[in-house]
């Protein structure tokens, strides 16, 4: 069990899981969404090779279709 | 000294209006004083700039830029015209928003989409019904032309992937993501952070509907980056895109571009 903290707030995480991982326990699909971990802005492929890590801070933008 | 079309007219210090106008172009339909319209008893001092035109003329480069300078007040005119601004998609965003930035006269636009007018873009996106079928760059650019034909336009007809973004926008002041597709939304402010430093960012998210007209906001994600949109209202059956909302939008999206040409950049 650790806990990060994702777009301001605390997240429990029950085990060890990617970026994308979170993101779609989230119900986010993950190709339409910036993520900046720590103050870094991931690219693409990072998403599945980042792990998240306790006390990580985590910002993710996503977004909806239109224009 | 008076100015008449640019021209130095002494001898018309003093004048009214009225007079200048029997003078040198009878019949003038606009008369302009310093860029705003001139009552015909209005008298001439020293320092007036007038401009005549009759129905018909098209002012030239230096008469229109004379008149937006008049207008947006020297300093803001000075920036804006020698700023260069990306348009990445060409829709109810892009097509509203880049019309806003001709018309004050930004001095060059870098255009991309790849898709052709469709009779279901008119119900927001600022194309006309003889344009149907052409290709949206090539539309909006004679569109603009006809509007401020001294606005350099340049076209990107394929279409944008992360690799062409960096490519196609880089030293641009201002970059405005107005795509469809959220996953380009996504991939647009991914390149825009990790490989155009320095290029303001405006992107969208959230700006179907009829809902709210302020639930859509301007948000700064960080310095120079912006998104606008109301974060939630994707475009689905049942929430379709409409020229008021979008066009709201869109309009929060050109006033952000023309504030971070301007240098202002500020925390809400």
């Amino acid at each position: 069990m650790m806990t990060i903290t994702c777009n301001g707030e605390p997240r429990k995480i029950e085990r060890e899981m990617s970026v994308e991982e979170l993101m779609r326990s989230l119900g986010l699909n993950p190709e339409t969404v910036v993520a900046e971990l720590d103050g870094r802005i991931l690219s693409r492929p990072e998403y599945a090779e980042t792990r998240l890590a306790d006390g990580a801070t985590l910002e993710l933008i996503r977004f909806v279709g239109g224009g | 000294m008076i100015y008449v079309n640019e021209h130095p007219m002494p001898e018309a210090q003093g004048w009214p209006v009225a007079r200048l106008v029997t003078c040198q172009k009878p019949g003038a339909d606009v008369v302009l004083v310093n860029g705003y319209p001139a009552p015909s008893d209005y008298v001439l001092a020293d320092g007036d700039h007038c401009w005549l035109i009759r129905r018909g003329e098209i002012p030239t480069a230096a008469e229109l830029d004379h008149l937006l300078h008049a207008r947006h007040t020297p300093g803001v005119h000075a920036v804006i015209r020698r700023s260069t601004v990306g348009v990445m998609g060409l829709g109810g965003l892009g097509s509203p928003l880049a019309l806003a930035l001709a018309r004050m006269g930004v001095g060059r636009l870098l255009l991309a989409d790849f898709d052709v007018v469709e009779p279901t873009n008119l119900n927001r996106q600022h194309y006309f019904i003889d344009q149907i079928g052409l290709p949206k760059t090539e539309a909006l650019k004679a569109n603009i032309a006809r509007i401020n034909p001294y606005v350099a336009v340049e076209c990107v007809a394929e279409r944008l992937d992360a690799a062409n973004i960096a490519r196609s926008f880089r030293g641009v002041d201002v970059l405005a993501e107005c795509f469809d597709d959220p996953a380009m939304k996504a991939t647009a402010l991914r390149v825009a952070l990790l490989e155009l430093p320095g290029v303001g960012y405006v992107g969208s998210s959230g700006v179907a509907g009829y809902g709210d007209n302020n639930a859509i906001r301007t948000r700064r994600l960080k310095p120079r980056v912006y998104v606008v949109g109301d974060g939630e209202s994707a475009a689905q059956p049942g929430q379709g895109l409409m020229a008021p909302r979008v066009g709201i939008a869109a309009h929060h999206q050109a006033n952000q571009v023309l504030r971070l040409l301007l240098g202002v950049d500020e925390e809400r």
